[in-house]
């Protein structure tokens, strides 16, 4: 009976959106606020009864009712219940359902942080986000319904989770995402409102500054957790492969990167004002793609979709409205009046236009090189694939490009920078770059000139981001008050370039420095990989929860010193009837060793796959540090003060009190 | 000149550079890395192109697969029922590389028509079948061996 309360409640949720969607709008419209009051009840009942099912399906996993279709897809009485947790957004159904509780999360969200927002933006805002969510809403009842029983033959015991998804890493990974993909409907929300009401000014900018920035954080430690799963999980030691799904999630985030940068020109200076609004719209629909091309099934082959087009055709037809209506809105509303130039040439304003050219230039690359395959194939005009050296060598000069950019683009200032002070600031900074990019090339022994590129970039980037806050943080009551006098928002700044710079190095050196060997190996046999020895000892079996293993025993030295014993398995997962490489990993900041099984040869001798990656971690790391300064920037005090003064005085007592802490600890 | 103009014109020339440079980066990188699919059929008929790296696929044949016991080195036949490429490969197969599964392989074929991959990728899992493998089998479905290629049909229909 639970899981036809789920679908209740789905419905429920589905006629609360259809309410958001058109009462508040009217309200805001004909400007009646008794209508306008309706926004935010009605958001969080959707949110609610979203939950609800939600909580619903969860139960459904954990209680083995394999009369339902999904669960019996994607679980197994045999599973650990974690796994039988995170098997909800194992599969499509449930994986969407999740998508629509985050949905209906930020437009709680957006309802509770907007106290203070006029009262016809919030009601315009919310209603956007109402209609996103009928959309959603409509197409998991009608396409996609996760409640489905398989009824009256209930199978015994459920097909299992595929086990490449039986991994901590997946339990956090679609989370992640998805808040990142759903959270720049929240940027759209806004712009398009503002679109509606023709009010596009500094406040709207400073309104979708923060919740761009989360919408971003969460992506960027969604990507990252993906990348990571991918290392250790996938088998082989790769960390990006290029792959349709993986530049799915990398589109958003490009544009959404360089939405956020035009944010910060439009809220300070009051510019670029229709290529922000633009940009908003952009990274949602880049985001519903991306959603698209991962859920209807059309990478797998596009005849499949075609001959199945169902949901493919109910996502593309989301797109398209969404994509045609608010270009539309853009076109006739987006402001025709050009603001009177108020900068010069050289300025950071020129600094931040460049970076957008250039994250928008890579954007269009993996668009390109992502969707030209997919578009001859289902044009019927030839098979091809696009493989990782065309994004390596289109990305790659993009990145240096913008990276550069950027290490000079923080000593700009805005309206108009003096050329010869600028030249003068950088003059340290890229000395000090060279000799340590040098030191570096020294150290890992050989010189690539895009190993050189890529590290005297991220150098580059690192320390010109420290001169800055060096010569920021000089004050004459001592170094540390001048540190704690910098804002969030700057220290947010300062940890989003550092980490890129960290992500930069990573990507560098562990493509350039990185060594990979496949050998032939029996108990006994030793091989090196880089200055590592690795000795393989033994190969043994054992007993796991739901599938049996042969591990290898192999033990690593450094100099002749033993640094620790790796463990790698292959799995037999029966139920399934799967196998599964599980590498071993000893992990370390500077480099990772990985050791894996490949097949068994012949009686004692095995394929082995032995690693050295060096500052494989700093892409991971970097990424942490980048999403850490996007939640650092938005605790800034200034999206806390609000107009009236008793609130003003207020709300900044309340901030500098417990803002003292963290503002010291970082 | 206006100092208006000239720094639309500053911005008129950066994005142009820009674009010019994406574009020619773009095509550039395509025209040397687009790797163009071939079914076994097309490859014995000899219609692939000699020592151009390019992607095959299908199904392992059955009974095919002979594995050097000194070295890392694999041979294995692929087939689409209709006809069938010899391939090797040096290294670790994936963990789903089986007799009787899809797989596509990257690499080139030599001149005395060995496909010597140096890439080999199966599906990720049971119900996935590379794109291209079935399609090259639905292709070959309609050629002569009917059963065999019902059977295939059959595992390929996901």
């Amino acid at each position: 009976m639970y899981p036809e309360l789920g679908q209740l409640a789905l419905i429920l949720a589905l006629l609360l959106s259809v309410l958001l969607a058109v009462v508040p709008l009217a309200g805001a419209l004909t400007g009646r606020d008794s209508l306008q009051a309706f926004a935010r009840p009605l958001a969080s009942g959707m949110f609610v009864f979203t939950g609800l099912a939600f909580a619903i399906l969860i139960h459904a996993f954990l209680v083995d009712d394999f009369s339902v279709a999904y669960v019996a897809n994607n679980s197994n009485s045999m599973l650990p219940w974690y796994y039988k947790f995170s098997a909800v957004w194992g599969g499509h159904e449930g994986s969407l359902l999740l998508w629509i509780l985050m949905l209906t999360g930020w437009t709680l969200a957006v309802a509770i942080f907007s106290r203070r927002l006029p009262s016809t933006m919030v009601s315009q805002v919310l209603a956007v986000m109402g209609m996103v969510c009928v959309g959603f809403f409509l197409f998991i009842i009608v396409t996609s319904n996760p409640f489905d029983r398989m009824l009256p033959n209930v199978p015994a015991d459920g097909q299992d989770l595929n086990p490449l998804l039986q991994d901590i890493g997946l339990i956090m990974h679609p989370p992640m995402l998805y808040m990142g993909y759903v959270g720049f409907s929240v940027a759209f929300a806004f712009a398009i409102a503002a679109l509606i009401n023709g009010r596009l000014d500094a406040a709207w900018a400073r309104w979708s500054r923060p919740w761009t920035t989360v919408a971003w954080s969460f992506l960027t430690i969604g990507i990252a957790l993906g990348s990571w799963w991918a290392y250790y999980e996938l088998g082989w030691g790769g960390w990006w492969f290029w792959d349709p799904v993986e530049n799915a999630s990398l589109l958003p985030w490009l544009s959404g990167t360089a939405l956020m940068h035009s944010l910060a020109v439009t809220e300070k200076r009051g510019v670029f004002k229709s290529w922000t609004v633009l940009l908003a719209i952009v990274t949602f629909a880049l985001s519903l793609l991306g959603t698209f091309l991962v859920r209807s099934g059309v990478l797998t082959s596009v005849h499949a979709f075609a001959s199945d087009p169902e949901r493919g055709s109910f996502l593309l037809m989301l797109l398209g409205i969404t994509v045609v209506g608010s270009l539309l809105l853009y076109a006739f509303r987006a402001p025709v009046v050009h603001v009177r130039s108020r900068y010069g040439s050289l300025s950071r304003e020129i600094f931040l236009l460049l970076n957008n050219v250039l994250l928008v230039s890579a954007t269009l690359l993996v668009a390109i090189g992502t969707l030209y395959p997919l578009v001859l194939d289902y044009l019927d005009a030839g098979k091809l694939s696009i493989g990782e050296p065309f994004f390596n060598t289109t990305f790659s000069p993009l990145a240096v490009a913008t990276g550069l950019l950027l290490g000079a683009g923080i000593f700009s200032r805005w309206k108009k920078t003096d050329g010869g002070m600028l030249a003068r600031k950088l003059l340290w900074p890229l000395a000090i770059s060279l000799v340590a990019t040098a030191a570096v090339m020294v150290n890992y022994g050989s010189f690539a000139p895009w190993a050189f590129a890529g590290v005297f970039t991220a150098i580059w980037i690192a320390v010109a981001t420290l001169w800055d806050l060096w010569d920021k943080s000089a004050s004459r009551q001592g170094r540390l008050h001048g540190l704690k006098r910098q804002s969030r928002s700057y220290w947010g700044m300062v940890l989003g370039h550092l980490g890129v710079a960290m992500v930069m190095a990573g990507a560098t050196v562990v493509s350039n420095y990185g060594v990979e060997r496949d050998v032939r190996m029996t108990p006994g046999d030793s091989a090196m990989v880089g200055d590592y020895e690795i000795v393989f000892t033994d190969i043994g079996e054992r007993q796991g929860a739901n599938f049996t293993a042969q591990y290898g025993s192999f033990n690593v030295f450094l100099d002749g010193k033993l640094v620790t014993d790796l463990h790698p398995e292959k799995r037999n997962y029966p139920v399934g009837m799967s196998v599964m490489t599980e590498a071993d990993i000893d992990a370390g900041l500077f480099r990772d060793v990985f050791v894996a099984i490949g097949e068994r040869i012949s009686d004692d001798a095995w394929a082995i796959r032995l690693q050295y990656k060096p500052l494989v971690r700093w892409l991971w790391l970097g990424s942490l540090v980048m999403a850490i300064g996007g939640f650092l920037a938005i605790a800034d005090k200034r999206y806390r003060i609000r107009v009236k003064a008793e609130e003003k005085q207020k709300a900044q007592a309340g901030n500098t009190a417990p803002g003292k802490p963290a503002e010291a600890s970082s | 000149m206006h100092p208006i103009r000239k720094k639309r014109l500053t911005i008129l020339a950066f994005l142009v550079a820009g674009i010019a440079l994406a574009v020619g980066l773009t095509t550039y990188a395509l025209r040397q890395n687009i790797n163009l699919f071939y079914d076994p059929t097309e490859i014995s008929a000899g219609n692939a192109p000699v020592d151009v790296r390019i992607r095959a696929g299908g199904m392992v044949e059955e009974g095919s697969v002979i594995r050097d016991t000194e070295s890392l080195k694999v041979n294995f036949r692929v087939t689409d029922y209709a006809a069938s490429v010899p391939v090797q490969y040096v290294g670790i197969l994936p963990d789903l590389f089986a007799e009787g599964q899809g797989v596509v392989a990257m690499g080139r074929l030599n001149e005395e028509g060995l496909f010597v991959a140096d890439q080999v990728l199966a599906k990720h899992d049971e119900n996935y079948m590379p794109p291209e493998v079935a399609d090259a089998l639905e292709k070959s479905s309609k050629g002569l061996n009917k059963a065999n290629a019902e059977k295939a049909a059959e595992s390929a229909a996901y």
